[in-house]
């Protein structure tokens, strides 16, 4: 009986939690984080021109995505932009960088270029990952990005591997692991935060808290909202920064990395920051009011930088607009470089499923998509059947020389009458079912 | 060749490859201290240091989401899992990272590692110990999946696991630590995708998965004895990549094919290699392909009920007779 009557007061005096229905008030964090003088004016430039390449290129992708040019989801990171140039425009070059299916600003922070990275959300060949990965998996090896990942919460332990096999070489590279508020939930946090500080490896974790693990408030997924705090009992203490203010995120996760570095100990940076863009293009978004997006929108990290820079007498507001058209060109010819880009050969299919050395022998990987089963490695030699049979099967993506092989394979029947490509310039996306 | 214990042939090949590559480090729990919980890393924790011989905490996903990690930068990590049931825990990992990234990213990088675990029945372990798992590994596309049964196979295909640059998913016996076998006196990896023709036979061709394939031995020579039948045996060694070859060419020659496995029948190993002996040797056979697998329930732990619930000889020898019967 007094459990239950606890449990009456409780809910009598709650804070809403598990209310989805009312709205909980998530104001900008004005009293987090410290004004930072700033950097050189080179440092600064470069700052807001990386910051204002990811807005105009997310900004596209959304428009390409409409068009239906770019497949799957696609997860924006607009309004994140500080969280992600300040945390990476604070590593070194040899230091590695692994983060979540939201995750093109990183790529683009750590300088793959952008047309690789629209070329991989339009599934082409010259993509970062060959078109093989698409925006939830781009992939970087010779900038040390080591990629960004599906599964909430899957990349903690690979950043704490990555952070091992530094540390067993004997380097002094340290590795940045980016993910969500809602990854705080998973098991592999606990895990991977008890294993770095057991194992004293150079790891900084960042966790980008944007208020919601997809669509799901902070405060209704997490007991303890303060992530912050949430890894410290296991050994993994770090500051909270805020998200919205780029001197502030470098200036924490800078210091972060210096003690992980040095000292070798681990530590979570938690950058509060906000999303402005649906949890991926599929997204009503009827978990949150217009009026709190707008309060957010106010503390805008790029148009807050900006002026700064203008009011110092850093970089002109003419300047700045000239750094934006920049972007904008820049986006304009990613888009162009992967529209040109080709589909990845059919042939291909199989290939880099496994590296092959000496083990040759034997059928790693079976076709069985025809009649005509073989090994799926020897596909570039599969006999015609095989090879019109998924010529077919590419057909159904109504894109490229989709034309071509409705023709190729009717041989001498009759050719489409559809005109043109499957997709005119002017196609829009149908809406689709759900989300991840 | 000298003779040694299956779980010391696994060691010396440990050490072996750890003496030749200083890339290759241990993970596991209770592998150090403890000695291993089937005393496979026995000593090594004292030869090389905690640096190589890493006891972690009791966290599956992340200690093999480590591994991966690990490997994609360079390093050779064999990582050791206490069973195969408890590498479910760490199936995210498994799956969706050491299978795919090479795949998801265009082929920048590898994943050099071993995962190293043992499976069976009859130790009275029950449905949370017990199991054979290897069709869930056959299953995914992206990792090699090894089975030895003699002491020879544990050392060469260890061996070649370590080395090879592919996920290696390498599946031991609970059953089969104990048992003594001879080894080569070199220290040679042997190849994946070669299977072993454990007793040539010209009347059924039986192939038997891990322990299974023992079972099956013991099978043919009952059937020799009592019955009259030549059986041939195959024992595959390695799952992905598979020597369908070898068991081809020798059903084409018999004409009858049994298949053994210790796992579950719905979507085992059996029913695969069934579909494709019939897809590639169809008009070679006299009968139905036959498979004798375990029990379809969790592994019980009352004693007759677990031994009545995976194959024993008498099961594969029923098996190879019902493909004779309407001759």
């Amino acid at each position: 009986m007094e459990v239950e009557k606890k449990r009456r007061v409780a809910e009598a005096e709650g804070d809403g939690k598990g209310d989805p229905q009312r709205a909980v008030e998530r104001t900008p964090p004005e009293d987090l984080g410290t004004e930072h003088p700033l950097p050189d004016a080179d440092r600064c430039r470069a700052i807001l021109e990386k910051m204002m390449l990811i807005r105009r290129f997310e900004e596209r992708a959304g428009e390409m995505y409409a068009k239906a040019k770019i497949g799957g989801f696609l997860h924006l990171c607009i309004g994140e932009e500080a969280t992600v140039v300040g945390s990476i425009d604070a590593m070194r070059e040899s230091d590695y960088l692994l983060s979540t299916y939201r995750e093109h600003g990183q790529a683009l922070a750590r300088g793959t270029d952008a047309n690789a990275v629209m070329a991989e959300l339009f599934g082409r060949e010259d993509g970062c990952s060959r078109g093989r990965g698409g925006s939830m998996h781009l992939f970087d090896l010779e900038r040390r990005f080591l990629g960004g990942y599906g599964i909430v919460g899957g990349n903690l332990p690979l950043a704490a591997g990555v952070a091992l096999a530094c540390d067993y070489k004997g380097t002094d590279d340290a590795v940045v692991c980016m993910f969500g508020d809602g990854a705080s939930n998973q098991g592999t946090f606990g895990e991977t935060m008890n294993l770095v500080a057991l194992w004293k490896l150079p790891v900084v974790f960042l966790v980008v808290n944007n208020q919601f693990g997809m669509g799901t408030a902070l405060e209704r997924h997490s007991a303890v909202t303060d992530l912050s705090q949430k890894s410290a009992g296991f050994g993994v203490p770090g500051p909270r920064c805020n998200g919205m203010d780029v001197l502030d995120v470098h200036a924490a996760v800078r210091e972060a990395l210096r003690i992980a570095r040095e000292d070798r100990q681990p530590r979570l940076v938690e950058a509060v920051t906000y999303r402005y863009r649906g949890h991926s293009m599929a997204d009503p978004e009827e978990y949150r009011t217009k009026e709190e997006v707008e309060e957010w929108r106010r503390r805008d990290p790029i148009l807050n930088f900006r002026k700064r820079l203008a009011d110092e007498g850093i970089v002109s507001e003419e300047d700045a607009d000239a750094l934006d058209e920049h972007a904008i060109k820049a986006v304009d010819e990613a888009v162009e470089f992967a529209d040109a880009s080709p589909f990845p050969d059919l042939a291909a299919l199989y290939d880099d499923i496994y590296v092959f050395g000496e083990q040759v022998r034997g059928w790693h990987t079976v076709d069985e998509r025809s009649p005509d089963v073989h090994p799926g490695e020897q596909e570039r030699e599969a006999p015609e059947v095989s090879r019109e049979l998924a010529e077919a099967g590419a057909a159904y993506a109504n894109v490229g020389d989709a034309q071509e092989r409705r023709r190729r394979h009717r041989e001498g029947g009759k050719p489409d009458e559809e005109p043109g490509e499957g997709e005119s310039a002017g196609e829009q996306r149908e809406d689709e079912g759900g989300d991840d | 060749m000298p003779a040694m214990r299956y779980r010391e042939a696994l060691g010396l090949a440990l050490r072996e490859e750890m003496h030749a590559d200083e890339n290759v480090f241990l993970m596991g729990e209770d592998i150090g201290v403890f000695q291993g919980a089937f005393k496979v890393t026995q000593g090594l924790l004292e030869e090389f240091g905690e640096k190589r011989v890493r006891d972690t905490p009791i966290s599956e996903n992340t200690i093999v989401g480590m591994g991966v990690g690990a490997a994609m930068t360079g390093l050779r990590p064999v990582v050791e899992l206490m069973t195969i049931n408890f590498s479910l825990l760490a199936l995210d990992q498994i799956v969706n990272c050491a299978a795919s990234i090479r795949y998801m990213f265009g082929g920048q990088v590898k994943v050099p590692m071993v995962i190293r675990m043992p499976q069976g029945a009859g130790h009275q372990l029950g449905p949370t110990h017990s199991h054979s798992l290897e069709a869930i590994y056959l299953h995914v596309p992206g990792l090699l999946v090894a089975v030895p049964t003699t002491a020879a196979d544990a050392r060469g295909l260890l061996k070649a696991a370590i080395r090879d640059d592919n996920p290696v998913i390498f599946i031991e016996h609970e059953s089969l630590y104990g048992q003594r076998g001879e080894v080569a006196d070199n220290g040679e990896p042997m190849r994946f995708g070669e299977a072993a023709v454990r007793r040539e036979g010209d009347d059924v061709t039986i192939v038997g998965i891990s322990r299974m394939a023992l079972t099956a031995e013991k099978a043919a020579e009952e059937l020799a004895t009592e019955h009259e039948i030549d059986a041939e045996v195959i024992d595959p060694r390695t799952l992905r990549p598979l020597d369908l070859d070898t068991i081809l060419e020798s059903v084409r020659k018999t004409n009858r094919a049994v298949i053994v496995e210790e796992g579950w029948p719905h979507g085992g190993v059996g029913a695969n290699l069934a579909a494709l002996i019939q897809e590639q040797a169809f008009d070679y056979l006299d009968a139905p392909v036959e498979r004798v697998t375990g029990a379809d329930v969790p592994m019980p732990y009352s004693k007759p009920l677990e031994q009545a619930a995976f194959p024993h000889a008498e099961h594969v020898v029923q098996a190879a007779l019902a493909t004779f019967k309407d001759v």
